[in-house]
């Protein structure tokens, strides 16, 4: 069909991009994760696991990766509550305007992240617009403090800006669910109930699990959100290596997290990949 | 009417489009009923108005003595066999033959037993934990036919199950199911576009045109008694003579016969103003004036000619040019020129290549007198 010198010239491209731009980089941050910083603020190429001893000698390092999984499980699990709901009803009950909607859930996604960051800061603020109208309403005498600058507010952003990532693989499940599936099950007297329950859900699960793995994993790497609206107790693991790699000038220990962070990420997306096969039944 | 199911003046559009004008029509118990038409008849959105999933813009739909019409599909006692089978992908055999049971809340004790029962009356016991993906068409249909009844509903619904099938499970499935029928009696309501399906499988076919029905009648009467011109075309093939009718005698293309009185419309539907000739009140007073009608002769009623005798029993001769012979095995397809170049189909026990001008003769009972179709 295709001769030797066109396939390799389709497939060179992409394998010298993720050589250049992924595995160059990573081999690099392998290294400097064994090496270390001298008093002088130098980079010593000697080998080590010192870095690596660090990470567990020093708490708070596993304390921040601990509340960056716990912040991520919550938004995973709030954008699923919003999410697959919202795809439920775009897939299944909107018929004339399900277009329209389906333009409403993706349009956010093409403002910047940074604008819809500084919304919620506007919005959650001592003197913003929630606190505003609260104390409009004499429901609190001062503004609430508990806002912003909190994992709540942490939380509360990424939620918001990771639901159409959720929405989005749980409609196309849902909308790939054979109609006239939903139509023996009731015909084989199911109610509806039963019938999402027995059918609808199962056969949506692949779905949920991409969407969880995209709120998950992203929220898991962010650190935009935490420096907008996080404060000192929303701070996250990527908050760390940032500050590792910029600030504090120590890149050996930066590497040594973000290769953790990549490790647990890679096993998770393989766990997903394994359970995905499971759950899928073509 | 004692029918277990009664369908009142049904009528179902969509937007604009009518796609019943009112259909009514009992079915009783144990019968297998073929509703037959072209798609776009409106068979499937009958079946469907009846499964549920459909609600009829006016009419009434009874079973026994309940109404129906107004209840949720997981309300009926109507179970259907989908086209395309709908097998649940994510449950396997034995799951997907018991959720019905599952979902109706049958003693928990009780379901492996039917859903064996179930399995084994398809022959597809050894299969009970596959995965649906991994059957065959003919499995799959097996599979949504055990599913359904295992529910034992009153009525159970077809749609066109078998026309996914190849040529040859298809007619055995065909047997199958006629025999399944047999053993569960279960009121079978098939859906197909198939004729001959409908004639091998029914007790009752209801020819479905264009919203109405054309005519309910079993597969014999209908095909020796067709109603109407369409229904003569649609069921099997036939010739469309239009004749004119003068003192209770046919003319059509030099031929002439006597149009039976015997011929009465079929019981199933009123008698047609425009009936035979005899019992036609008006053709009586004026029986000098000729009137139109079409007669359907079917290709086997048309046998080769006897030549050295005459014609016996007022059988009807005339002489025709065979312009095209197709041969099929134990018939001959033959195609006729008349003298005055209309042509007719016959069909004849096979023999020899015919050639040149041959004598062919029908008998007068065979050329049933039909209503003109108004076309759609």
């Amino acid at each position: 069909m295709y001769t030797r010198a066109y396939k390799s010239a389709v497939a060179i491209p992409p394998l010298l991009w993720v050589t250049i731009f992924l595995l160059i980089p990573y081999a690099i941050l392998f290294c400097y994760s064994f090496w270390q910083v001298s008093p002088l603020q130098i980079i010593i190429h000697s080998w080590s696991l010192d870095n690596y001893r660090e990470l567990l000698r020093n708490h708070i390092y596993l304390e921040v990766l601990f509340r960056s999984m716990r912040i991520a499980g919550a938004v995973t699990a709030l954008a699923l509550l919003l999410g697959y709901p919202l795809a439920y009803f775009l897939s299944f009950r909107a018929t004339k305007r399900k277009d329209l909607l389906y333009q409403l859930v993706i349009i956010p996604l093409w403002v910047s992240y940074l604008v819809r960051g500084y919304a919620w800061k506007t919005i959650l603020g001592s003197d913003g617009v929630l606190n505003g109208f609260l104390q409009y309403l004499h429901l609190t005498n001062h503004p609430v403090e508990f806002f912003l600058y909190s994992p709540f507010a942490v939380i509360l952003t990424l939620t918001h800006i990771y639901t159409p990532f959720t929405f989005l693989p749980i409609y196309a499940s849902l909308e790939h669910i054979p109609r006239n599936l939903i139509e023996a099950s009731q015909d084989l007297g199911a109610s509806p109930a039963r019938t999402f329950w027995r059918v609808i859900l199962p056969l949506s699960l692949p779905g949920v699990l991409a969407g969880a793995t995209f709120a998950f994993v992203l929220t898991l790497g962010d650190f935009l959100a935490p420096l907008l609206v996080g404060g000192p107790s929303g701070i996250m693991i990527s908050n760390i290596v940032v500050s590792l790699f910029g600030a504090a000038y120590n890149w050996p220990l930066g590497a040594a997290i973000s290769l953790c962070m990549l490790i647990l990420v890679v096993t998770l997306l393989f766990l997903v990949e394994r359970l995905e096969k499971k759950l899928s039944f073509q | 009417m004692s029918a277990l199911l009664s369908i009142r003046n049904v009528v179902k559009g969509f937007g604009n489009r009518a796609v019943l004008r009112g259909i009514t029509l009992g079915i009783d118990s144990g019968e297998f009923l073929t509703i037959l038409g072209e798609s776009g008849s409106g068979k499937t959105t009958l079946l469907r108005l009846i499964a549920g999933f459909e609600r009829p813009d006016s009419g009434e739909i009874w079973m026994a003595d309940e109404r129906i019409d107004e209840l949720a599909p997981y309300n009926r006692h109507v179970n259907t066999v989908f086209q395309s089978y709908a097998l649940f992908p994510h449950l396997s055999v034995f799951e997907n033959i018991a959720y019905g049971l599952r979902v109706q809340s049958t003693p928990k004790l009780e379901i492996p037993k039917r859903v064996e029962q179930a399995l084994a009356m398809v022959k597809m016991s050894d299969y009970a934990q596959s995965s649906p993906s991994r059957l065959s068409g003919g499995q799959q249909q097996r599979v949504a036919l055990a599913r359904a009844l295992v529910n034992r509903p009153k009525v159970l619904l077809l749609d066109e199950p078998l026309s996914a099938l190849d040529a040859n499970l298809r007619r055995q499935m065909q047997t199958e199911l006629k025999s399944l029928q047999r053993e569960v009696g279960i009121t079978f309501i098939f859906v197909t576009h198939d004729q001959e399906e409908a004639m091998a499988l029914s007790d009752r076919i209801a020819l479905l045109r264009a919203g109405t029905l054309e005519q309910v009648a079993s597969p014999r009467e209908i095909y020796a008694t067709p109603a109407t011109a369409y229904t003569a075309q649609f069921i099997g093939q036939t010739n469309l003579l239009k004749a004119q009718i003068r003192n209770g005698f046919a003319s059509s293309s030099g031929m002439t016969w006597q149009a039976a009185a015997s011929q009465v419309a079929p019981a199933s539907l009123p008698a047609s103003d425009d009936g035979p000739a005899k019992s036609n009140p008006q053709s009586r007073t004026e029986a000098n004036s000729p009137s139109n009608a079409t007669f359907s002769l079917r290709p086997e009623c048309i046998h080769l000619a006897d030549t050295s005798s005459n014609a016996a029993n007022n059988a009807v001769r005339f002489a025709a040019r065979v312009t095209n012979q197709t041969f099929g095995g134990a018939t001959d397809l033959l195609e006729l020129t008349l003298s005055d170049g209309r042509t007719l189909r016959a069909r004849i026990p096979s023999r020899g290549t015919i050639e040149g001008p041959t004598q062919f003769e029908f008998s007068p009972q065979d050329a049933t007198q039909v209503k003109d179709s108004e076309p759609n």
